[in-house]
């Protein structure tokens, strides 16, 4: 701070320039044309985006596409499909059907909101949604597992199949975890990376499991 | 005086007018502003900012040539009216402050940050001590206070329970396994800390509310282990080893924590032997009866009209009846 003290300025030059940033001048026109523009426009531009965040799920790099523009239409098509997918059967059948797609759902967001605090409260940097929209997003895999479980019980449901449905299931939960943990453990201090990533293993393994142990009627 | 000075109308007192009103709700009655006498009500506020935003734009002169001919005519009601609305703005400003300032203090999750203020190779320690019971007893211990470890491990409890559900094959609807599961794990580390709270309150402990629920959370990693070795292996005789030794190990560390900050001997034996009394009954619990609580509860819910439910891996109801008994017999036999 020493070497500032002869900095001066001469008092007969006036001081000015431009405190405000330039907006760009066509982003009112934008806000005109998004209204008056076809609504497949609109759609396809929401879905090109939840299809971008799809993508970045399957590959997990480290890209803040994810993280920059979170949404949660991705994480709702997904839970819905999953527990429609893991619905059981009726109240009045003798066999066990498996979880009603209420518990399904308050599970999977409820268990987002708890790791969601708990990153907050371990000093995270992640915003309250953006950590949402991540572990929403990597249900996907999770999901694609219980497409491909529902085919092999429509083949037979034997020890073969478990097998097989146990290596699915094992690995796309290996993948998920992997996935969030790669957007999700940035944001916290180097040293602290296991306690944030302890829960999110937890939540997946959870959801596996209700997967790997869904029987159909 | 003031309405003298108002008089005069020149630019620099003007501007003086203006910097008053933009530090908005000032504690500076200025007698220039006296043309309208309505009474102060909230419902001015904005009319009056608005009104303060256009005579800004006004010619000075004009403007201040008009005030005055009414502050001079209307004398003390334009007085009240002013103050009025001053005193209205000012405590529209203070409610909107408290108000966003009691909804940062408590809407604010930065209450909990202290308790999760910990490192990976702290909660590793903690976990291991929890399993060790001290010897020294006649020194308070320290508890430390934090909340990460024992939710993780109330949240593996239920995970754990969720598992041993499906590897016995009970046939129940896991919908209401899984509420059910959750609620027990939760009620018991929360409802029973509160009830050990209340208890050392009475026994003048010293402990807080935190310390147990985070002494109490760590006594869960006995239950965690047992419970995770022997639903896979399902030996009773390898349970009650485990019961014993993992429970009784994580039980007599929590024992010697509390009797290390309780003075006077029956203050101890009441509140350790609760404490002692409700984990290693919890643990017994989850083992055996916890199949049967789910299927009374579904029972119940569902009406004469199930069929009884099936059990496929092992026959529950006459042993664990029987090994209830014996176990109810041999407490009564020390006791």
């Amino acid at each position: 701070f020493a070497g500032l003290a002869d900095v001066s300025i001469a008092e007969d030059i006036p001081v000015e320039g431009e405190i405000t940033v330039p907006v760009g001048s066509h982003s009112p026109d934008e806000d005109y044309s998004t209204l008056d523009e076809p609504v497949r426009d609109t759609i396809m531009r929401d879905l090109k985006a939840v299809g971008k965040k799809f993508v970045h799920v399957m590959y997990p790099k480290k890209s803040s596409a994810l993280l920059r523009d979170w949404d949660l239409w991705g994480p709702l098509v997904l839970c819905v499909s999953l527990a429609l997918m893991l619905q059981g059967g009726s109240a009045d059948s003798k066999e066990d059907g498996g979880p009603q797609f209420a518990e399904v759902f308050v599970i999977i967001w409820f268990g987002a909101v708890v790791i969601t605090l708990n990153s907050k409260l371990l000093g995270g940097t992640i915003s309250f949604f953006q950590s949402l929209c991540v572990l929403g997003y990597c249900v996907l895999p999770l999901t694609v597992a219980m497409l491909v479980c529902r085919l092999v019980l429509l083949a037979g449901s034997g020890t073969v199949s478990f097998i097989i449905r146990l290596i699915v299931v094992v690995a796309m939960f290996g993948w998920s975890t992997l996935a969030s943990t790669a957007f999700l453990a940035d944001s916290q201090p180097p040293n602290r990376k296991a306690l944030v990533v302890y829960p999110i293993f937890l939540f997946y393994f959870v959801i596996s499991w209700m997967i790997l142990t869904f029987t159909p009627q | 005086a003031a309405a003298g000075g108002g008089r005069s109308g020149t630019a620099a007192e003007w501007g003086g007018f203006e910097d008053n009103m933009q530090g908005g709700g000032s504690a500076v009655i200025d007698m220039e502003n006296m043309d309208d006498t309505s009474g102060s009500s909230f419902e001015d506020m904005g009319e009056m900012h608005q009104r303060m935003k256009e005579e800004e734009e006004e010619e000075e002169g004009e403007a201040g040539a008009a005030e005055e001919e009414d502050g001079e005519f209307l004398g003390m009601k334009g007085l009240r009216g002013q103050l009025g609305r001053q005193v209205a703005d000012q405590m529209w400003q203070v409610g909107k402050r408290q108000a966003s300032r009691a909804f940062s203090l408590y809407a604010n999750i930065d209450i909990l940050r202290p308790y999760f203020d910990v490192e990976p190779v702290q909660v590793r320690a903690r976990l291991l001590e929890s399993m060790i019971p001290v010897k020294m007893i006649n020194f308070p211990q320290k508890i430390a206070g934090e909340l990460y470890g024992p939710l993780m491990l109330v949240f593996t409890l239920v995970a754990i329970l969720l598992h041993g559900m499906k590897t016995s094959d009970t046939i129940i609807r896991e919908g209401t396994l899984m509420g059910t599961a959750i609620g027990t794990c939760f009620g018991y580390w929360l409802g029973v800390s509160s009830f050990i709270y209340f208890l050392a309150y009475l026994c003048n402990a010293q402990i807080t509310m935190v310390q147990m629920l985070s002494l109490l959370g760590y006594g869960l990693f006995g239950h965690c282990i047992t419970l995770f070795v022997t639903y896979n292996i399902h030996f009773h005789s390898l349970f009650y080893i485990f019961w014993l030794g993992v429970g009784g190990l994580s039980t007599l560390r929590m024992v010697a924590v509390l009797v290390s900050r309780t003075v006077g001997h029956t203050q101890r034996l009441i509140l350790c032997g609760t404490l002692a009394a409700l984990h290693m009954l919890f643990l017994l619990y989850l083992h055996f009866a916890y199949h049967k609580v789910v299927e009374g509860i579904l029972d119940t819910l569902e009406g004469p009209n199930m069929p009884p439910f099936q059990r496929v891996a092992r026959d529950i109801p006459v042993v664990s009846n029987a090994v209830l008994n014996t176990t109810a017999k041999a407490i009564a036999l020390t006791l």
